[in-house]
């Protein structure tokens, strides 16, 4: 049963192989990417503009500096809760919660421990697609950052944590 | 700051606006802390060792210029400036050896946000990318919108309205369209012409070299054209292969 599987696996990969390079070598509009764990069938770039022109599709609206960054909180972070969320960013963050949410790039995938229960936010498949990612772990510098956005606060092991030391503990200037 | 921390009345505004129906948001700061990083890196200054005083002024004097001081969250970083800045003038006892810095706090959390900015400039570059490239299929993802009660508006408004939309409405492009019909009749003739001297071939030994759209066209619905009519088969071995167009020899013997 587990041979046939994975027989069947090669087959699906050797398969796609072919499709990928067919897509590449015949010069076709369109190529095969990897993404979110699947496969998906792209228009290449430099057709956007014509495929605009055409209006066939168009592209979808770009993301605010706010929602982005709340959207990296999110990524890094998951599940994550709308306080922590604010905490980082230091500003409300129920609208923009709200309207990822209503384009799919985020989702409620539990509730935390705490007063009220709140509701934990994490990502969604569309927001690996959206942002041509593979997988979590291919978001930039995942291990480093994880570090600083994952850990539990005042565990920085870094001089984050203690900056007086880096003048040497010298009693602060009354500027 | 006495301006900020004194004045009863845009307290209750600020109040207000924590409510998620008045929401501030820049084009320029996404925050209290963006626009704190902002004024740090303006300053060329070392973020573990900020000049409070000078920064808490700059600070004020920003978000009032920016008619900023009735927005909740710059307002409570106004206050956590001032207050840091008080906690720094306390006088402290010489050789005291636990000390901590009103700041580690602040510094903790601005390190902490330039590296969610650094997190969405390289998240902003792949999203630019992946959104000049549509997905087969495209289709818009459906939002639910919540039902809209009756909408209020006097025809003067609505002409207004018209107005707007009309003056900001470009003018429409006008294209010259050249007929190029389609030579079904030639493409017959030159698929016909080739299979007399060959008994099969594929698609691209009757496409010429840099065909134009209605060429391919045309030998496209020529092919289908003789295969109605039985002079030649078409075949394709397997999904997504050339396809082989084979003289159907049967109907040359009838």
């Amino acid at each position: 049963m587990a041979a046939h599987a994975e027989d069947s696996e090669n087959t699906l990969e050797a398969a796609l192989e072919e499709l990928r390079i067919h897509y590449d070598e015949g010069e076709h509009g369109v190529e095969l990417v990897e993404v979110a764990g699947g496969w998906q069938i792209l228009t290449r770039p430099e057709y956007t503009e014509a495929i605009e022109r055409a209006q066939l599709a168009a592209r979808p609206q770009r993301l605010s500096a706010a929602a982005l960054e709340t959207l990296a909180i999110i990524a890094y972070r998951q599940p994550i809760g709308r306080a922590e969320i604010e905490e980082i960013r230091g500003v409300g963050a129920g609208a923009i919660l709200k309207s990822l949410h209503e384009r799919g790039l985020i989702d409620v995938v539990g509730r935390g421990e705490g007063l009220g229960r709140p509701l934990l936010y994490g990502t969604t498949g569309s927001f690996l697609e959206q942002f041509a990612l593979r997988h979590l772990e291919e978001l930039p510098r995942a291990d480093e950052l994880a570090i600083a956005l994952r850990a539990p606060r005042h565990a920085t092991p870094t001089g984050a944590a203690a900056p007086a030391k880096d003048n040497g503990e010298a009693p602060p200037r009354a500027d | 700051m006495d301006d900020v921390t004194m004045r009863p009345g845009s307290v209750a505004v600020a109040e207000q606006a924590a409510s998620e129906v008045f929401i501030v948001e820049l084009a320029e700061y996404s925050g209290p802390l963006d626009l704190l990083l902002t004024l740090i890196r303006d300053e060329q200054i070392d973020i573990y060792d900020i000049p409070i005083a000078r920064i808490a002024e700059q600070f004020l004097a920003r978000i009032s210029s920016l008619k900023l001081d009735e927005a909740a969250d710059y307002l409570e970083m106004a206050a956590r400036l001032v207050r840091i800045k008080a906690q720094m003038l306390l006088p402290r006892r010489e050789g005291e050896d636990v000390w901590e810095d009103p700041r580690a706090e602040l510094v903790r959390r601005l390190l902490e946000y330039q590296q969610v900015k650094e997190v969405v400039d390289v998240l902003e570059k792949r999203s630019e990318e992946r959104r000049s490239r549509f997905a087969r299929a495209y289709t818009q993802a459906a939002v639910q919108l919540p039902v809209a009660g009756p909408l209020t508006i006097s025809l003067p408004e609505l002409l207004s309205a018209v107005d707007r939309v009309l003056r900001l409405a470009r003018k429409p492009h006008v294209h010259d369209v050249v007929p190029r019909a389609l030579d079904v009749d030639g493409a017959i003739g030159i698929v016909r012409a080739l299979l007399a001297i060959r008994a099969n071939a594929q698609w691209k030994d009757i496409l010429p070299r840099k065909a134009e759209p209605w060429e391919v066209l045309s030998l496209l619905l020529a092919l289908l054209e003789l295969a109605k009519r039985g002079e030649l088969r078409l075949m394709q071995p397997r999904a997504f292969a050339a396809f082989e167009i084979t003289r159907d020899s049967s109907s040359e013997a009838a």
